[in-house]
């Protein structure tokens, strides 16, 4: 198990659940042939990435981020404006990669040092602070990031969906650049988590959680506690950025309301306390189960609404555009009742 | 601060007085006078700062019970923000049917109306944050994470049925009428509604301080934000303390929600959001636990923000993040922090 860096499901239930998943995303494009399918199934791989290096500092390190949208937006605008302002090829991806990536270890540095030092509630606050600043910013320095409306551009031609890998179609399937983009993602976002899995399984990922759990202890063994939170949360960034930077890749569009605002941090947070915090698997199945949930149950509120038109507050209640009052109610009550999560329950069964 | 429960005023006499901090208290007028040279015109620099000063003490009034309640019972409420969008909205419904006073020359009349408006905002936030308290603090009590977690959780359900009963579009809260428009002291226009929000805040921080040194409770909630545990050893409850120091400041939020509604006059839902993080950087610059700082912060962040929106919009995105890694660098506590833990 040296490829899961010796931290296996731990539940049989929990395992089978993720070699389902693993298998039904590396043929979704197989499968589905919908676009919307292709499309949930991108974006399920991205926060998969997304919402594991949130867990990193949320259910590892301790530590409340709200900026973490901010360094996904840093990695898809890293693209989306290197891509727009150079030749769009290889060169200006990477460079575009490489800048966002440097930024963010960079702010997230600066964040971590000024913010971690008194108590890990200032760094809540600040990161809010900060993240809010930078969503302003980004919305008015329009001459780089093309203000609310956002940047489109495009990709290296074998991303195109034009471009035909084959001339005759695989399985029934064109192999065009959408696709190739996808197995991309999937190939990126299954070397990202195993990295991931990796670090928090390292002597590294064991100072945090003994941090998490008590970190006046772990200062009194030795630990400088704020040199480990500090990287906890730069690699974090960092991980945050490269999701970013595989969503510009999978929408070749990017705007302050695909990867910035204030909902999708609720959206993060909320995939990783459903999944379970502190176990890096739950974002498999936090991330999963939201989008698929996100995708097809705003239809539903449509319906409900639609029926419940006579009823005044009511229709306004379970219209599509509250669909955040249920998530927050959700949100509330997974704490509640569910802190561990589905991971964390999982396992906790599969002990007994 | 001597916890005593026996009252022994004369005794605390004969204890050496504190010396007073009097440095961050120069920096409001330091910042001021700094101002100076980069606003140019002095009457634009006049109306600039009776703004700035008006949008602090506003701020003020929305962060000081947060700063309280985090002070005392290291509770952190990320959902305070809730208060204050439903203290502009209420305040907008009262107004509502009440247009005719409100567009009347009458200054009483006006005054009766904001009153009004002043009292339902105070109420409904309050009796909300008392089921806030209930609901959402009091199960999650003693951790951060998921205190954290579930106020951000509140928050998000509040502002969204605020969505659902008046709406998200953005709308619009007039000012009564003898209210409006501007006085001119030499060139410089100041707006007369500033200056009741000036007295206003003036006021509020006056009682605030009144109750805080000169009373019974006030000496209790000072005592149990520096030291929670000795007080309870001493017998206090401080679950009662904490209890109405939330619905207090609950109540300074609906209130200081319709001052800032009414300071803005457009706004959306997103009111409270776009307070909330005011109110963070605000308690983060003034330091845990202190009023006194907590005015300071407030005014502070009122002046820069008048001043660099004039002067240079762009810096204006980001000079309450850099005052407040400005203070952090200086004192890594904030201002004054009373806090010990």
């Amino acid at each position: 198990m040296s490829i899961l860096s010796g931290d296996s499901p731990r539940s049989r239930l929990l395992a089978a659940a993720i070699i389902l998943l693993v298998l039904g995303l590396a043929i979704a494009p197989f499968a589905f042939s919908s676009a919307r399918t292709m499309n949930t199934a991108a974006k399920i791989l991205v926060f998969i990435v997304l919402v594991a290096s949130y867990d990193l500092i949320l259910g590892f390190a301790g530590i409340i981020s709200f900026a973490h949208t901010m360094f996904f937006g840093i990695g898809a605008y890293g693209v989306a404006i290197a891509m727009s302002r150079m030749e769009p090829g290889w060169i200006a991806l990477a460079t575009g990669s490489v800048a966002a990536l440097a930024v963010s270890a960079v702010l997230a540095t600066i964040i971590g040092l000024f913010s971690l030092r008194v108590r890990t509630v200032f760094f809540a606050m600040i990161t809010l602070a900060v993240a809010t600043a930078f969503t302003t910013a980004a919305s008015q320095l329009s001459d780089w990031t093309g203000g609310e409306d956002g940047i489109s551009f495009k990709m290296p031609a074998i991303f195109q969906p034009s471009f035909r890998l084959f001339e005759q179609p695989v399985l029934g399937l064109n192999v065009n650049g959408r696709v190739l983009s996808y197995y991309f993602i999937f190939v990126c976002t299954i070397a990202l988590f195993l990295l991931m899995l990796r670090i928090v399984n390292s002597p590294f990922g064991r100072v945090l959680q003994a941090i998490r759990e008590n970190s006046f202890r772990a200062e009194a063994v030795g630990y400088r506690t704020i040199v480990y939170r500090t990287l906890a949360n730069v690699l974090a960034a960092m991980f945050a950025a490269c999701a970013g930077i595989l969503m510009a890749i999978w929408l070749r569009y990017n705007g302050p309301d695909t990867t910035l605002s204030l909902e999708i941090m609720i959206d993060i947070l909320l995939m990783t306390v459903i999944g379970g915090m502190g176990t890096l698997y739950g974002a498999i199945v936090g991330a999963t189960l939201f989008m698929v949930a996100q995708t097809y149950l705003q239809d539903v509120m449509a319906l409900v609404s639609g029926a419940t038109g006579h009823i005044p507050l009511l229709s306004n209640i379970v219209h599509p555009d509250r669909w955040l009052l249920w998530l927050g109610v959700l949100f509330i009550l997974s704490v509640y009742y569910f802190p561990q999560g589905i991971v964390g329950s999982l396992r906790d069964r599969a002990k007994r | 601060m001597v916890a005593t429960p026996a009252p022994a005023a004369h005794a605390t006499d004969d204890l050496p007085r504190r010396p007073v901090d009097w440095l961050p208290m120069a920096l409001v007028p330091a910042v001021a006078l700094i101002a100076i040279p980069f606003i140019g015109s002095p009457s634009t620099w006049l109306t600039l700062t009776i703004a700035g000063l008006a949008m602090g003490v506003i701020i003020f009034m929305i962060s000081s019970g947060l700063m309280l309640v985090f002070g005392l019972m290291d509770v952190m409420n990320f959902g305070h923000g809730a208060f204050i969008t439903l203290g502009a909205y209420v305040g907008l419904t009262i107004f509502a049917p009440l247009s005719v006073w409100i567009d009347s020359s009458n200054l009483a009349l006006n005054l009766l109306v904001l009153t009004l408006g002043l009292l339902a905002a105070v109420v409904v936030a309050g009796a909300v944050g008392l089921v806030f308290d209930r609901v959402l603090i009091r199960p999650v009590y003693g951790n951060h994470l998921k205190q954290i977690l579930i106020t951000m959780g509140g928050f998000i359900v509040v502002e969204q049925l605020i969505r659902a009963i008046w709406g998200a579009e953005m709308v619009t809260l007039n000012i009564p009428a003898a209210l409006r428009g501007s006085l001119f002291i030499g060139d410089a226009a100041i707006e007369r509604y500033r200056i009741l929000a000036l007295v206003v805040g003036a006021g509020v921080f006056a009682a605030m301080l009144l109750i805080l040194t000169k009373t019974r409770i006030g000496l209790q909630i000072r005592a149990g934000v520096e030291d929670r545990d000795m007080l309870e050893a001493m017998g206090y409850r401080t679950r009662h303390l904490f209890v109405a120091v939330f619905v207090a400041g609950a109540m300074l939020a609906g209130m200081g929600g319709l001052m800032w509604g009414l300071y803005q006059q457009n706004f959306t839902p997103a009111i409270g959001s776009q307070a909330n993080v005011l109110i963070f950087i605000v308690i983060i610059i003034g330091g845990l636990g202190s009023t006194t700082g907590c005015m300071i912060a407030a005014l502070l962040v009122g002046l820069t923000t008048n001043y660099t929106g004039f002067a240079e919009p762009k810096i204006a995105l980001f000079s309450n993040i850099l005052l407040m890694l400005l203070v952090l660098l200086w004192r890594p506590q904030g201002l004054y922090a009373v806090v010990n833990r």
